[in-house]
């Protein structure tokens, strides 16, 4: 099939290689560029409209050229530390790794700028969108996390930012409703389908058809139609590539033995995977018990994407629905699929009931209030180490991939 | 990517080329399916008033193409409980008259990918052949990933009709020309499907560089709103799928008699419009 962009330039790869003392596994073919049409084994692709093809071929061949581009790399580089505050320290959980009999390590992207990981790929692609001439950025947003670092991203570099989001969303989380607007972003309530992040995704693809000459899609997680998925993971691979250095100075074996990381589109825990596919650790993705798209979900084509979907026998996507608005989405990136359809990586869930234990067990014990997203990370690691699933004296890196400040109302509502 | 098969047209393209030999402009309504408990009425009300073909739409839960109207009309279907297999089954079901497959009209149906793969490529087209339905329109699946879609519809002897944008690039234009089959699905401006006062000016450059490629028949759609609109574009093209305009109307409560009252409407407005000084 034609298409304006060939084989990937040899540029060098983004995930630094750290010391010798790390344990490489023969496989390096996994969670590489995907090649023009976006394929990781089976899954992803580009599922568009005609109308939306230029748009993507557009996008990855500025992508292409922006990855390869040393100007390009070391501005997003030096933004992510003066303005974003990488790197993101790993810290040891003393008193909770006694505790569980584990020896456990978090990589706190709750300390990042805007209090979650989704500022990392979103300065990644407002970089490139200004690079690309757009005056605007679209947005879909769920609970609104990305919402807001879009808006953030926008503010710092001078661009128009309209985030569409779900009419239920908006009143779920009027505090997030009022920061973008505070940052300069305009709102939009989407009032179709369920009225949620699925629906906000839908419109937000309607937008970027008719407004493609002007507007940028930034993209939230490690989905869409590519090169999204890819180019998603290769902003957020900055927390994996970190770890995996941060981790060499901090585990006399180099690596963890087991890395976790909660997944809703999978955008931290691919961007943690990614630093670690080529060792010999044990991967495990952490679904909500309600969203969970790897475990309960099929194969299907959703937002222009062909991965894990949660829905019908009919083909009508079903609904996500959990404590953590973040992890409400029925589907997950392509490239998880893949992870998990080889076996590379493990997917399991976390219910509501466990992630309010864990969310309460690492503020008591560490200090740290972590967002109920990020605890589904923790909820597995505590059910782990009790069923002895996790061995005694296990080293494990987690990813917290954001604080909790944002859920400390509704934490009130569901602890009273 | 395989190299297009030779074969005699069908019932799509027959149906259009006859109006196109005649002189005259093709007319598509589309009608959601299992939008009301008596939808298929409504196909028939199109069929019986000058439709020469009729697109039906199965619903999809996000359907990222369309605008507030069809997303109505979809949602509203789903809301009703509407599957796949029982609304092929309405269509095809025998009875003198009854079924909208029974009315000599060939119809086309559009839905999403997901419906599709879902059900599998081959199971679904010949699911479709098996309802009498003779063509397939799937919006969501371009070009680059057509293939699978491509060898099912043939092998099930459905006419896949593929549509270009006006952000279409040449190259791609001759491709979607030479695989489409039935007709050429030229989208009238870059938005999703709705009611709009007036049609994009880019729709001529469109249709032209459709042309240049194939002798198809080539139709416009998304927006298509008014007689007086259609009767605009089929200047350059050779007729038009009204979708919005019409489920605008049925969400609103029109009968399949008002329905055809619209339909009526457009066929009069383009048989009345003498085309030989056009294009």
């Amino acid at each position: 099939m034609n298409s304006s962009s060939g084989p990937s330039p040899a540029v060098p790869a983004p995930i630094e290689q750290p010391g010798t003392s790390t344990l490489l596994t023969a496989d390096r073919s996994v969670m590489t560029d995907p090649g023009a049409l976006g394929r990781f084994g089976g899954f992803g692709g580009r599922y568009v409209p005609e109308a939306l093809i230029p748009a993507c071929e557009e996008l990855e061949a500025a992508y292409r050229e922006a990855r390869a581009d040393p100007s390009f790399q070391s501005e997003l580089t030096q933004t992510l530390q003066v303005y974003a505050g990488r790197p993101t320290p790993v810290t040891p959980a003393a008193r909770l790794s006694q505790e569980l009999g584990i020896n456990l390590l978090l990589k706190r992207e709750d300390l990042a700028h805007t209090g979650s990981h989704k500022i990392n790929n979103v300065i990644g692609q407002a970089l490139l969108a200004r690079r690309m001439g757009k005056q605007r950025l679209l947005a879909e947003t769920g609970a609104g996390q990305h919402g807001v670092a879009t808006a953030t991203a926008g503010a710092l570099l001078g661009l128009d930012v309209t985030v569409y989001m779900g009419e239920v969303d908006t009143q779920r989380q009027q505090l997030n409703v009022f920061r973008m607007e505070l940052l300069g972003a305009t709102v939009v309530p989407v009032t179709s389908g369920s009225r949620t992040l699925k629906d906000a995704c839908s419109e937000a693809l309607r937008q970027w058809v008719s407004q493609v000459d002007e507007a940028y899609y930034c993209l939230g997680s490690v989905m869409g139609p590519h090169p999204y998925p890819w180019m998603v993971r290769e902003f957020q691979s900055v927390i994996g590539s970190e770890a995996r250095g941060q981790c060499a100075g901090l585990l006399r074996r180099g690596v963890p033995d087991v890395v976790v990381a909660c997944v809703g589109g999978g955008s931290n825990a691919a961007g943690t995977f990614a630093g670690f596919v080529d060792t010999s650790a044990r991967m495990v993705g952490v679904e909500a018990a309600g969203g969970a798209a790897m475990t309960d979900g099929s194969p299907g084509i959703l937002h222009g994407f062909y991965s894990q979907v949660l829905q019908d026998d009919d083909g009508q996507v079903r609904e996500a629905h959990s404590i953590s608005a973040g992890l409400d989405y029925p589907g997950v990136g392509p490239e998880h699929a893949s992870l998990g359809s080889s076996g590379r990586v493990e997917y399991t869930t976390a219910t509501d009931e466990q992630v309010l234990e864990a969310v309460v067990l690492l503020a008591r014990s560490e200090g740290i209030l972590a967002a109920l997203e990020s605890a589904h990370a923790l909820a597995w690691i505590i059910q782990a180490a009790r069923s002895g699933d996790l061995a005694a004296g296990s080293t494990v890196l987690m990813t917290l991939s954001g604080r909790g400040d944002k859920d400390a109302s509704q934490l009130m509502g569901l602890l009273a | 990517m395989t190299s297009p098969v030779l074969s005699a047209p069908g019932a799509v393209q027959q149906s259009l080329l006859r109006r196109r030999a005649a002189g005259g402009k093709s007319l598509v309504p589309f009608v959601t399916a299992g939008i009301t408990p008596d939808w298929t009425a409504y196909v028939r009300a199109c069929a019986e008033h000058g439709a020469d073909a009729i697109e039906i739409g199965l619903p999809f839960s996000d359907p990222m193409l369309d605008g507030p109207v069809i997303q109505a009309a979809s949602g509203q279907a789903l809301a009703r409980g509407a599957r796949i297999a029982d609304l092929l089954e309405e269509i095809g079901a025998s009875g003198p008259g009854a079924a909208p497959g029974s009315t000599g009209v060939p119809l086309i149906v559009m839905t999403y990918s997901n419906i599709v793969r879902r059900h599998g490529d081959e199971a679904f087209c010949h699911a479709l052949a098996a309802a009498g339905i003779g063509g397939l329109i799937v919006p969501d699946t371009p070009l680059d990933e057509i293939e699978p879609l491509l060898a099912a519809s043939r092998a099930a002897g459905l006419e896949l009709i593929l549509l270009v944008a006006p952000s279409t690039k040449p190259h791609r234009v001759s491709r979607i020309a030479e695989l489409s089959s039935g007709f050429v699905y030229a989208v009238s401006n870059m938005g999703v499907t709705g009611v709009r006062d007036a049609v994009s000016d880019t729709v001529q450059r469109t249709v032209d560089g459709v042309r240049q490629h194939t002798s198809l028949p080539v139709l416009v759609g998304f927006g298509i709103s008014s007689p007086a609109q259609a009767v605009e574009v089929s200047r350059h093209a050779d007729g038009v799928v009204v979708a919005s305009a019409l489920m605008r109307d049925v969400l609103a409560g029109a009968s399949p008699a008002d329905l055809a009252a619209t339909v009526s409407s457009f066929r009069t407005a383009l048989d009345g419009t003498d085309w030989s000084a056009a294009r």
